[in-house]
């Protein structure tokens, strides 16, 4: 860490720790600096900025635009921290609902550009505009993503019969234990960032701009391990101890993500087209009985080795699943119960996961740890992805008996905006 | 009345820099008074600067605002003097039923004028310290006669606190005809009511004994609301918008306290649910923020 925190110094800082180990998986950090440290930063620099799409005043690619047909933070590879807030609406007019929505456009797009909200920051008389501490800060890959819950579409904006034809309430799955203050909610706004003094701020004052508007509704910090602590940038590990996400699919597959996670103007709503349906659920591990259990109980749990996230009887964590093969007694290699087998849906459904890892600190009535995974998925319909496939976990699942939902809620978010534009602009 | 409040006779001597240099542009000058008067140097010194500044810029524009907040400054007093001296004969009586029905009611002269006891040094904390706020051995005011009156049912012993509850305020009616006031006290003053409400009346940590906590939270509401009617023709003049903000989100607030009007006064705040808590909390929020921008008025 001391050659790179050098190698940071030498360039002012303006490539991330993440971006030079990236680099260095490539050349090697030390081989860059030992032919004259300037030189090397010089050459790390051009490399990435043909590498890194182009950024307003930050060569380091820590700027994830903002602007565009669909909203950032949803095939955005995830960053390290996140920040949702859920809010309900206070007012009963739809045109200050438009005008939160414009506020909070502007807010968002100078929050993810790194520059200050507002332009009142040095009115002594005043407040700032902007609370202030991200001043001096990068983006840090900041996503602010917008969507409305099935609550939005009540009888107090008039817009009933704008609800997506497939959006609703998410029906009781078994097993559920939903706590109310963590469900539901009219507007859903997920904030990631690499920082999570970043995703922060950026709740904090759209929750401000939103006084006398919305209010916080709840709210859930989450975290997955950093860059620094994963240079390679393998699939993260949940607080179970195992790699989570293997099967997600490719982002970077443009046709995957218009079939599995972008609307159509058929799906539900016209105004939902480039946009995509949001499912967050609170899922609190009972982290205490799971650390007693066994390391074949747990693997069988996920139907995968805990240490490569392959399936089980298998080496390589992207193998395929084979839910034919066979163990040496002759019983499924993959338990038929197991979290893997049943989330697989034989293939046939698929849905984008971007969850992180949470915890509210301790349990004052129990002592136990309050702490789990905040799941959240994208796809185009809830109804013909999440649900079945949270039905057959629910009823099945091996990992019920360490797991429990706590929290639920579902967002129809909003396709993407240009400038000069807001985010719901389709709706409003 | 909370902890913060001890740094007031700071902001008081930022303020009387400020004053001092009423006649004086030069900020650098503002600079040099105050570090000569012998009062903190260092980073308020810029404070200090910057206030001179913006406080020389429109005073003559508040003249009239100004004095009718003193004219209500003084009737408040003059009230908070007669109706305390009541509640003291009542303890001093032996009267508890009598005393517990004049306490919180006599509080409320107090709590419209809150801002102005603390720019007064000492008599904020003489007067409405709560238990822990002192020294022990210092407390003394109206949260010490409400535990004698609540916890204790007893007024025996209490004399000796009455009494100096009732020579306290009549400092403070004496003492209120010295303070400063300018357009800067006003904004801020109207923003730190209802900032008061929110730290501790809209937890019910305030009246821990009687939990009379509404009628402080509506007194409170009352004294900003009365600063924003008298700033009201120059906002409306300055920010239509903003002013129209500021007249709804008065209007929500007291609608969602109206309902727990009882008689003359308030319900106990044991009465409140949780949601309703929540509720109160979260609209004064949405008035405070728009009322924090009245300083607008003031000028760059």
């Amino acid at each position: 860490m001391e050659d790179l925190n050098t190698a940071d110094s030498l360039l002012n800082k303006r490539l991330s720790r993440r971006e030079m180990l990236k680099i260095a998986g490539v050349g090697g950090i030390g081989l860059l600096l030992g032919g004259g440290g300037a030189y090397g930063a010089l050459a790390v620099k051009e490399t990435l900025a043909k590498n890194s799409a182009p950024s307003k005043g930050d060569a380091s690619g820590s700027r994830v635009g903002f602007y565009g047909e669909h909203q950032a933070g949803i095939i955005t590879p995830a960053q390290h921290f996140l920040s949702f807030a859920s809010f309900d609406l206070t007012t009963s007019s739809l045109a200050d609902v438009r005008q939160l929505f414009q506020s909070w456009t502007e807010a968002a797009a100078a929050m993810t550009s790194g520059d200050l909200i507002g332009n009142s920051n040095n009115n002594l008389n005043l407040p700032p505009s902007d609370t202030g501490e991200t001043a001096g800060l990068s983006p840090s890959k900041l996503t602010i993503t917008f969507g409305v819950g099935p609550s939005f579409f009540d009888n107090r904006f008039g817009l009933a019969g704008k609800r997506p034809t497939t959006f609703g309430e998410l029906p009781k799955f078994r097993g559920d234990a939903l706590q109310t203050e963590w469900c539901g909610g009219d507007i859903g706004v997920q904030v990631c960032a690499d920082d999570l003094q970043v995703a922060f701020h950026a709740v904090r004052n759209l929750a401000r701009i939103a006084r006398g508007t919305a209010v916080l509704r709840w709210m859930q910090d989450g975290f997955q391990r950093t860059g620094p602590a994963d240079p390679s940038n393998g699939t993260p590990r949940n607080l179970m101890g195992f790699k989570d996400g293997t099967g997600n699919p490719d982002i970077a597959d443009a046709q995957a993500m218009k079939e599995i996670v972008w609307a159509g103007s058929g799906d539900g709503a016209a105004w939902m087209k480039g946009g995509s349906y949001l499912v967050a659920r609170r899922i609190r591990m009972r982290i205490e009985i799971w650390d007693r259990s066994t390391l074949d109980d747990q693997e069988r749990t996920f139907g995968r080795h805990r240490d490569t996230g392959a399936p089980l009887g298998m080496r390589d964590e992207f193998a395929p699943l084979d839910l034919n093969a066979k163990n040496t007694a002759g019983e499924p290699a993959l338990p038929m119960n197991s979290h893997s087998r049943l989330a697989h849906m034989d293939g046939a459904t698929k849905i984008l996961r971007r969850a992180y890892s949470y915890t509210g600190g301790m349990d004052a009535k129990t002592g136990q740890l309050d702490a789990g995974l905040f799941f959240i998925s994208y796809q185009r319909d809830i109804q013909k992805q999440f649900i079945p496939m949270q039905q057959i976990l629910a009823a099945s699942d091996k990992l019920n008996e360490y797991i429990v939902h706590v929290g639920s809620a579902a967002f129809a978010c909003f396709p993407g905006t240009r400038p000069g534009g807001y985010i719901g602009e389709t709706l409003f | 009345m909370k902890k913060q409040h001890y740094y007031v006779p700071v902001a008081a001597a930022v303020l009387t820099a400020a004053l001092l240099l009423s006649g004086c542009n030069s900020g650098d000058k503002t600079a040099n008074t105050y570090n000569s008067s012998g009062a903190e140097a260092g980073t308020t010194t810029e404070a200090a600067a910057n206030e001179g500044n913006a406080a020389a810029a429109n005073d003559s524009e508040f003249t009239a605002a100004v004095e009718q907040y003193r004219a209500y400054v003084i009737q408040e007093c003059d009230a908070f003097v007669t109706e305390t001296e009541k509640f003291v004969n009542a303890v001093n009586g032996g009267d508890i039923e009598t005393a517990k029905s004049l306490y919180a009611p006599s509080r409320m002269h107090y709590e419209r004028i809150e801002p102005i006891a603390e720019a007064l040094g000492d008599l904020d904390p003489n007067i409405d310290a709560r238990d822990g706020d002192v020294e022990a051995s210092e407390w003394r005011g109206f949260h010490r006669l409400e535990k004698a009156l609540w916890e204790d049912k007893t007024t025996e012993g209490q004399q000796e606190f009455a009494d100096r509850l009732l020579s306290d305020a009549k400092l403070l009616r004496a003492k209120v005809e010295t303070v400063e006031i300018d357009a800067s006290l006003l904004v801020t003053g109207a923003v730190e009511l209802l900032n008061e409400v929110s730290t501790s009346k809209v937890t019910g940590e305030e009246e821990r004994y009687s939990r009379t906590d509404l009628y402080d939270f509506a007194a409170n509401l009352e004294g900003a609301k009365k600063i924003y009617e008298l700033l009201q023709p120059n906002l409306a003049e300055k920010d239509e918008n903003l002013d129209k903000q500021i007249a709804d989100r008065f209007t929500a607030l007291e609608a969602e306290l109206a309902p727990f009007k009882e008689g003359e006064g308030y319900v106990s705040y044991d009465k409140l649910q949780d949601s309703d808590v929540r509720n109160l909390s979260q609209n004064l929020d949405a008035l405070a923020e728009p009322l924090s921008q009245m300083g607008k008025l003031l000028g760059v």
